[in-house]
């Protein structure tokens, strides 16, 4: 129990996919305009994670990895697949996208128009394989570890995002040089933030 | 589109010229920008993927824009996504065999293009709707455009944070620590690729009025 809580406030500050990474950076300046749509955007990413992080978990360690397939038969304990852990995990985030898209057009539509061509991104936004890649690189040595620390990034992640949307829509009433609005001020602010968190990196529990 | 038009014309060029200022990828359209971090701490690396970005992008507009009456709009993403990774196997595999050093130095970054949201965005937004021909141009513009910003934001992160320029040691070579000049090591840190691109779209909109955002 400790060792979950440990991997779950650990993937959102100290591991936060966003300042200690910089995954996911396209939708995260492009769609933080407003907290609300952010907060959407942050909730979708958060559902895709957490489906796909065990799904990957369960197809790397029962498909791909060196010796996984052994239980079909003893003959396959040398077989190594995990030259194709790239295109499997793609195929798994981008069939999880559609039907998350499914599901968000049919029940919130005012979201979905919100979210617009951000949405198919989550596909290819980086935070989401990622996280795969690090759910592998780290070795979490069961699935529900594997399950909270995909929660735990996508909420670093929905953090982030809100944290930087909130700065945004004070800065609107400051008197910011007029080349420099809108997009160019969110980057420097994203890089304040990102010195800011850095903080945290090297931290242990 | 009418079939007799010429293939440099003037609608044409504008596909290939407007992605390299007023319509860049990354200051504009916000595409592509993670790599545009992770990557530019030195020029070498930049100009590589630069290159590989191109080329992906170019075959990749062209394959999704001569099939994109038979994709069906529910699985077009896992459509889009196989061609991508297909061609970035395929990059890989080129640069392997032609330039290993670079490779070796790239390797986890090539594999990322299939989730540089500029090819997916731009395959959406551009090739799901055009012919092949213009869906070619407006590959290599946009791609050109993202190479472009890459390359200085490397030139400018390894001249102000190591001193060098493609490895070679200008500042040294002109004499400049002599007189007191320390490199920036927080220019090596990602947070100031973030706001040297910051830096770069607060120029390009001084120059260019019409970009400039209301609120």
């Amino acid at each position: 129990m400790e060792d979950l809580l440990n991997i779950f406030v650990k993937s959102i500050f100290i591991d936060n996919m966003i300042f200690a990474y910089f995954l996911g950076m396209c939708s995260y300046l492009a769609v933080s305009k407003t907290v609300k749509t952010s907060v959407g955007l942050g909730i979708a990413v958060i559902f895709v994670l957490v489906i796909t992080v065990p799904v990957d978990y369960l197809i790397e360690n029962y498909l791909l990895k060196k010796g996984a397939l052994i239980w079909i038969s003893e003959d396959f304990a040398n077989v190594d697949l995990s030259f194709l852990t790239f295109i499997m995990f793609i195929a798994v985030i981008a069939s999880m996208v559609q039907l998350v898209e499914m599901v968000i057009e049919k029940f919130i539509p005012v979201l979905y128009t919100s979210l617009g061509i951000f949405l198919p991104l989550i596909a290819v936004n980086c935070a989401i394989l990622g996280g795969s890649l690090f759910m592998v690189e780290r070795e979490y040595q069961n699935i529900g570890e594997a399950t909270i620390f995909g929660l735990g990034s996508g909420v670093g992640w929905l953090l982030a995002i809100v944290g930087i949307a909130a700065i945004r829509e004070k800065i609107r009433y400051s008197n910011v040089p007029a080349p420099l609005r809108g997009l160019g001020i969110t980057f420097i602010i994203a890089g304040l933030m990102g010195i800011a968190f850095m903080s945290f990196m090297g931290i242990k529990i | 589109m009418n079939d007799r038009e010429p293939l440099f014309s003037s609608k044409n060029m504008k596909l290939l010229t407007n992605p390299l200022n007023i319509d860049n990828p990354i200051t504009v359209q916000v595409l592509g920008v993670c790599s545009a971090l992770a990557i530019t701490v030195k020029l070498e690396p930049s100009v590589v993927m630069a290159i590989s970005v191109v080329v992906v992008l170019a075959v990749s507009n062209v394959v999704i824009s001569a099939l994109r009456k038979m994709i069906p709009p529910r699985i077009r993403i896992i459509v889009q996504l196989t061609v991508i990774a297909t061609m970035v196997i395929l990059v890989d595999q080129v640069l392997k065999a032609f330039a290993y050093d670079v490779s070796k130095q790239l390797s986890v970054f090539v594999g990322l293009i299939i989730t540089n949201c500029i090819i997916m965005g731009r395959l959406e937004a551009f090739a799901m709707g055009n012919r092949p021909w213009p869906a070619f141009l407006d590959g290599i513009g946009n791609s050109a455009g993202y190479g472009l910003i890459l390359v200085i934001v490397g030139l400018l992160r390894e001249l102000l944070g190591s001193g060098e320029i493609w490895g070679y040691p200008i500042l040294e070579k002109l004499g400049v620590y002599n007189i007191g000049y320390e490199n920036n090591g927080l220019m090596i840190l990602p947070p100031m690729a973030l706001i040297i691109i910051g830096v770069i779209i607060w120029v390009q909109r001084s120059r260019t009025k019409e970009l400039i955002e209301e609120s």
